[in-house]
């Protein structure tokens, strides 16, 4: 009964969340919003035992990613930018893409089956440390996707900071 | 379950470990608060006697309730709002510091076996709330809607964001050694070794820390956000009675919690080197807190001394400091760590 309670609040509230966060007139009060959803991010990885996700969740997302909007909001000219209209006029195309996708959701739900029990169980992971269990799998078992993944981002940084550089 | 003697009924368990861990935390920030203030009152002293003067001398023996008496200043004076402020962001900016700062004490283990929360993690859940404590700076520089405030805000984002992962980075030749990142289990590996302190053989890691740790409180020489000779208080220029006093508290707690963070993992948090515990026995009659609170009182000293000595930084110098300088030497560390424990466990 605690565990479904719980997990409802989670779900309501990041809807909520999310629906205030586009809404709001001032981006920057929208950043705040979505601090809070983070939040609710990293309660929800906790109530799945992933304490080690709950605390980069807070890390990367709310400490350095949205510190970076927040950063571009800021220099924004606001006054501007609240008078103007919140939705653009695609808006009902928006809304009825959304809503066939969560229609499609729904309909594929019924038909999940859950996959092979892997042996990584709860017991497991606590026996071993949530770090230690996803550093071991991340360096032995995923070592080349994740070399990938950092070269993608080299990449991007290199990119940032060869827009960013004035030419002499 | 058995609490100082008396046995517990069955079924009430859950409520007395709720009440245990309540008044684990009213005890640890009721002595959190009290060393804020007197944290000011010396920082205060201190500086006055280096530059040869005497400091606050008036409210009793030698200004000993100077700090009393600022607090109930600042709680009876005007709470002013600007008008053109952001006034719901500008209520609720000075929180998030002093909540972030106080959450950071719940997994700092101050003697053996006292902690309130004792987790995996500690020392990433640290990481997490100093990243947060930007946040405060940040929100007060915009909501204001002054120039001061702004400029003031602007530095001190892009300043913790840069410090922020050296300093991160700093603690990972101490993770490396002690193989763990819970802060308690960092406190016993360190009594692995006869020298009982990971300050000796994780000395850049400890220079690169505390001069971050500098850096991510914004104190001298890195204060630029409250540069009180440009920015008049820098961010929180505009704000006045307990909402001011909160920012300096928020400041104050995290002084000590990172000198709590550097003698957790570099000073041996409550335990002295193996090797003089042996030559002197007798110390081990000394309770841990003394020696805990004793190497977190010279670190909070070196935030005075190095603020009565060393002149604030220039901003395209604290930046190079900070990516060209530390990070290169933290990543360094990092990579020379990883060396030398593999070449000793092989």
């Amino acid at each position: 009964m605690l565990p479904r309670l719980f997990f409802g609040y989670f779900a309501i509230v990041m809807t909520v969340l999310a629906l205030v966060i586009i809404t709001r007139k001032n981006p920057v009060h929208s950043v705040l919003w979505m601090l809070v959803l983070f939040f609710h991010v990293a309660g929800l990885y906790l109530f799945l035992n992933a304490e080690f996700l709950a605390a980069v969740q807070i890390i990367l997302y709310a400490g350095a990613i949205l510190v970076l909007f927040l950063f571009v909001v800021m220099m924004l000219n606001l006054r501007e930018e609240i008078v103007s209209e919140r939705f653009g006029g695609a808006w009902p195309l928006g809304v009825s893409v959304g809503a066939f996708i969560l229609v499609l959701i729904f309909l594929s739900t019924g038909n999940f089956v859950q996959g092979p029990v892997g042996k990584y169980s709860i017991e497991a992971i606590r026996a071993e440390t949530q770090v230690k269990a996803v550093g071991t799998l991340l360096y032995t078992e995923y070592l080349f996707p994740f070399e990938v993944a950092s070269l993608i981002l080299l990449i991007a940084i290199v990119g940032a900071i060869v827009l960013a550089k004035k030419r002499s | 379950m058995n609490v100082l003697g008396i046995t517990v009924p069955t079924g009430y368990e859950l409520f007395i470990n709720i009440a245990i861990i309540l008044i684990k935390i009213a005890v640890v920030i009721a002595v959190t608060m009290f060393h804020v203030l007197y944290a000011t009152y010396f920082e205060r002293k201190v500086i006055g006697h280096m530059q040869i003067r005497l400091g606050p001398m008036r409210v009793g023996f030698h200004g000993i309730l100077q700090p009393v008496a600022d607090g109930l200043k600042l709680f009876f004076k005007e709470d002013i709002i600007p008008a053109q402020a952001d006034k719901a962001v500008f209520k609720v900016a000075p929180l998030i510091p002093v909540f972030a700062t106080i959450s950071s004490l719940a997994v700092l283990p101050f003697f053996n076996g006292f902690v309130i929360a004792n987790i995996n993690i500690g020392l990433l859940y640290l990481f997490a709330m100093s990243s947060l404590a930007a946040y405060g700076v940040v929100l007060a520089g915009w909501a204001s809607n002054s120039k001061y405030s702004f400029l003031g805000g602007l530095r001190s984002s892009a300043q913790v964001i840069s410090y922020e992962v050296s300093m991160a980075l700093s603690l990972v030749g101490v993770m490396l050694m002690s193989g763990s990142l819970n802060l308690t289990e960092i406190v016993r590996a360190q009594q692995q070794h006869w020298y009982g302190m990971y300050l000796f053989p994780q000395f850049v890691g400890y220079f690169i820390f505390v001069v971050s740790a500098f850096a991510e409180t914004n104190r001298t020489p890195f204060d630029l956000p409250e540069a009180e000779s440009e920015l008049v208080a820098g961010y929180f220029t505009e704000y006045s009675g307990m909402r001011f006093a909160l920012y300096y508290a928020a400041e104050y707690i995290g002084m000590i919690v990172m000198s709590c963070i550097a003698v957790v993992c570099f000073w041996g948090g409550w335990t002295l080197p193996p090797v003089l515990m042996n030559a002197v026995p007798a110390l081990a009659v000394v309770p841990g807190i003394v020696w805990f609170l004793m190497k977190v009182y010279i670190h909070v000293f070196l935030y005075y001394w190095v603020r009565a000595t060393v002149p604030r930084y220039r901003y395209d110098q604290l930046m190079s400091l900070g990516w060209k300088v530390l990070l290169p030497l933290a990543l360094a560390n990092i990579v020379v760590t990883s060396i030398v424990k593999y070449m000793a466990g092989s």
